[in-house]
Formats: structure tokens, sequence, C-alpha cells
């Protein structure tokens, strides 16, 4: 199993899951966060005082998936999350020991 | 429907009627129409300063939005109490030499409902008199959010109500010597906006910056209630101006016009000079200019029409955008500005007075600059203005070293990081 982080623009996130859900994937998570990379900041301005905010908004999902999903996963979420400016965001996969389905009891990729 | 209404409303008028003309025969002098007009707009006053508290709350961070918004609401409390107390005797009391006024109405002695001032009850007056007073302290706290004790604001609600605001009431409309002198100030420019924006000014520069200004950025918790709360400001609004007149006439329906117009074009050069300077105009930005029109228009009001209106409320938006950024330029930190707000758009409004007066538009009133009067008017003007700034200046100073030798003024450093809700207050604004 394989564990899929990706960071993304706000906006992208019901297109990822839309398509995530035709490939088979059953569920994920998606959490708004703050963060910066190569896009650094931005400002807002509030009565003429400029701030420099440098953590940008952005939504990290997670998916857990089968090992054979994960290259399609990763094209799923590359495809959709990609516009070619900076601040596209990243995507980190790792790998997953264990699941268990608190319901049933079900363990590994049955899990999932 | 509709017929049915016609109805209630025709009896109840029937009703008021001969309520009206029953009481009238025992006290000739209360027009009880010009009476009703003023309780509710006592109302609309009383509502400003939560409004105020909704302005000021929006633009705190997070951790400070539940003590922002306490620093207005407490005010209800206080000087509600001191006002009734020995507030409105030592402002409206019988003049002593110009000053102030004497003890004649302490604790409401003489006060009557049914006793007539002017056109109105007396108590009437008193009531709509004390929504001023306790907006006038409300006004201040904006300059001091985010790092004042509570219990040193507090004492300090107490004297500056007591020392500053009754007897700047009494000089201007309590018969003492500005009124005297012949300015101009309808509902409350020199009393209520010049009083509490250099106050506010003095008061920032003694308890100094917060810690992170100019550092970290300190960005506003929820504009949305900052929008709402101007709102509600300009609604209040309607009441503090047009109830100035302390009748129902033509006077208090062109106030209400000429209100309307400046916090219109208020938003209007704020949003120009926004677009202009920083090529994007700010819904904080219109907000702040319908305050400052509103703050403008309020010497003025009674004396103005509609076209002069639209002038002074464009002009404090332009006015008071670049009084706010003095604080940047200057390195003080009125945190939501209340002195480039009230202080500049207050003293804008009542020089602007003595520019745009007209006895065209109040026979009571005088005739500004540019109708006829020369600079007569504007001179008065410039005297009330200037004695106001002095005297609030010099006055809040001691006040404040009094404040500060008694108890201190600001939170202790960790205090003013953990924020004011937890720190003064023990709750906090959003918990997830």
């Amino acid at each position: 199993m394989k564990k899929i982080e990706a960071i993304i623009r706000p906006a992208k996130v019901d297109d990822i899951r839309e398509d995530l859900v035709k490939l088979g994937v059953q569920g994920l998570t998606a959490i708004e966060v703050r963060g910066f990379g190569r896009q650094k900041g931005h400002k807002e301005i509030y009565r003429g005082s400029e701030y420099q905010v440098s953590f940008q908004p952005k939504i990290k999902i997670e998916v857990v998936v089968d090992d054979s999903l994960e290259e399609k996963v990763i094209e799923v979420i590359s495809k959709n999350a990609k516009t070619g400016q900076i601040g596209d965001g990243k995507i980190f996969v790792s790998d997953i020991s264990n699941a268990v389905r608190i319901r049933t009891g079900e363990v590994g990729a049955e899990a999932l | 429907m509709k017929k049915k209404l016609s109805i209630i409303f025709g009896s109840l008028l029937g009703l008021i009627g001969m309520a009206s003309t029953a009481l009238a025969q025992e006290e000739a002098a209360i027009n009880w129409a010009d009476n009703t007009w003023i309780i509710v707009c006592s109302a609309l006053v009383l509502l400003m300063t939560p409004g105020l508290a909704f302005f000021y709350g929006g633009m705190v961070r997070k951790k400070n939005v539940l003590s922002t918004l306490m620093h207005s609401v407490i005010c209800m409390g206080v000087v509600s109490v001191l006002w009734v107390t020995y507030g409105y005797s030592t402002a409206f009391g019988t003049d002593i030499s110009g000053l102030f006024g004497g003890c004649d109405f302490l604790f409401l002695k003489g006060v009557g409902a049914e006793e007539a001032n002017g056109s109105i009850s007396h108590m009437t007056f008193m009531i709509f008199q004390m929504m001023f007073a306790i907006i006038t302290v409300a006004l201040i706290t904006g300059a001091i959010a985010e790092r004042v004790k509570f219990g040193a604001m507090v004492l300090f609600v107490v004297l500056w109500a007591s020392l500053i605001y009754n007897p700047l009431c009494h000089w201007v409309w309590g018969g003492g010597w500005i009124g005297d002198l012949g300015a101009l100030d309808f509902a409350g420019g020199t009393v209520v906006h010049i009083s509490s924006g250099v106050s506010a000014l003095v008061f920032a520069l003694v308890l100094g910056r917060r810690k992170s200004f100019g550092k970290e950025p300190m960005l506003p918790n929820n504009l949305s209630m900052t929008v709402l709360g101007a709102g509600i400001l300009w609604f209040g609004w309607f009441g503090f101006n047009a109830g100035s007149e302390l009748a129902m006439d033509g006077v208090a329906t062109n106030a209400f016009l000429v209100t309307h117009l400046a916090a219109a074009s208020g938003i209007l050069g704020w949003c120009v000079i926004e677009k202009l300077g920083r090529g994007k105009s700010s819904v904080l930005g219109a907000a702040s200019g319908a305050v400052a029109g509103l703050v403008a228009i309020t010497p003025a009001c009674g004396f103005v029409g509609a076209f002069p209106a639209i002038l002074i409320g464009f002009a404090a938006g332009l006015f008071c955008y670049y009084g706010v950024q003095l604080k940047n330029k200057l390195g003080y930190d009125d945190a939501l500005d209340v002195f480039g707000v009230h202080g500049v758009g207050g003293a804008w409004g009542a020089l602007a007075t003595g520019l745009f007066a007209s006895t065209a538009v109040n026979s009571g009133g005088g005739d500004g600059l540019f109708f006829g009067g020369g600079f007569e008017l504007i001179i008065k003007q410039a005297i009330a203005v200037g004695a106001t700034i002095v005297f609030a200046m010099v006055g809040t100073f001691i006040i404040l070293k009094v404040v500060q030798a008694v108890m201190g003024l600001r939170v202790s450093e960790s205090e003013e990081e953990e924020g004011l809700d937890i720190s003064q207050h023990g709750e906090e604004g959003y918990s997830i």
C-alpha cells in the first residue's frame, strides 16, 4: 500500500476527487493547510498598510491506495493540479505497513 | 392586509393624538411628535455602540476579537450609570462661568418626563444625550486595542467621561463658551469626533505600539463583521444627526439626507484614492470611507445642503485615507485608526461647516465662506477645533498618567502574545 499526499491549489480539489473516484479510489482526506514553497507568500493591504503573508492557503489531500494504483493516482493529481505557474504544489509518496477498517476489523488492502 | 394595517395605524394615530392633546393640556410646551422622534433617535444612537464594537472587532487579530468588542460594550455599562448620576448635570446643569454645568440635575433631580425642554421632554433630552456620551468614549478604544489592560481601560473611561466629555459637551451644547462664541457644531464634530480622535492618538502614544507592530502581519480576523458594523453605524447615525435637531422638522429631514449622502460619497472618495494609489478598491476601504463621510458631516448636517454634503463626504474619504497613512510614516500605533478617521474627519467637518453652512438651509445657523458669510464663521470654527484639540490632548495625557500610576496601562508581554481574550477575559472568540 502507498500513501499519496498532495499539496494543491484549493480550487483544484473537486476535479481531483472526481477523477480519483473514477479510478476506483474509495476515500480520501482533504485538509486545509497553510505553507510556503517557491511561490512564497503574497501581499495583503489593509487601509494602506501592506502585509507580507508568508503562508499561502493550500489543500492537502491524503489517499492510501493499493500499489497498483500508485502511478495512476499520481497521474490524475498531476494532470488536474497543474497550471504551469509557480504554486501548483507537490506530491509525496510513502509506504504504508498496514490498514484497519474499524467497523469490520478487516486489515491490509482489504480495509482500503 | 393593507386595509387592516391602515385601520390599525389609523386607530393608533388616533390614540396618540388623544394622548397628546390630553398631555398638551397639562404641559403645553412638549410636542409629543417631536418627543417620539427623539426617543426613536436615542435608540438609534445607542445601536451605534454595538455597531462600533463590530466595526472594530472585525479588524483585530482573532485572539483579540472579544476584548475589542468588550471595550465598546463596557462603555454602555459604565457611562450610562455615570451619566444619570452626575454626568448629565455637569454637562447640562446651570452654567458656571462658561466651563461646566452645576449640580442642579444630580441624580436626575428635576429631570422630569413631562417637563419641557424645548419641544421635547426633559427626560428624553437627557436620554438622547446619554447615548452620545457612550459612543464618544467607545470610539477612543479602537486606538488602544490588542494591548491595553482591561481595568486600566475602565478607569480611563470613568475619568475621561467625567473630566473631558462632560465639560466639552457643556462648552458646545450646555451653554458654555464655544456655543456662546457662535461656532456651529450640529451633532458633535468637536464634542464627539475631534475629542475622541485626538484623545485616541494621545492614548496610543502613551500606551506604545503593539509588540508586533510593523514586524509581523497583523491580519483582521473577520472583515465581514467590520462591514456589518459600518452598516449599523450608518443606520444609527441617522438618529445621531437628524435627532440633533431635537425636533421632527425640515432641518431634521435635511440632516437625514445630507448624512446619507456624505456616507455615500465617503465610500466613493476612499475607493477612488485606493484604486489610484494601490490599484485595488477594498471593502475595508469602502466601509472606512462611509464612516469618514459620516464623521465629517456630523457638525455640518444641520447647516448644509445636499451638494455641499457630497463634497464634504468625498473629501473626507480622501483626507481620512491620508490621515490613516500618517501612522505608518510617523510610527505611532493607532491600532484601528481612530485619529485617522475621527480626528481628521472631525476636524475637516468642523472647518467645512465654516465653508458650506447656509442660512437658506437653517435660519438658526450661519453663512459660511462660500455662502457669503466671509471668514467670520470659519475662524470661529477653527477656534472651536483648536480649543477642543488642546483640551482633549492635555486632559487625556494627565488622566493617563494618573491611571498609569494607579495600575499601569499595558498588559504584560506574555499576556499580549496570548491575546487579550484569554488573558483579560478568560474566553475565546473562535475555538475549534
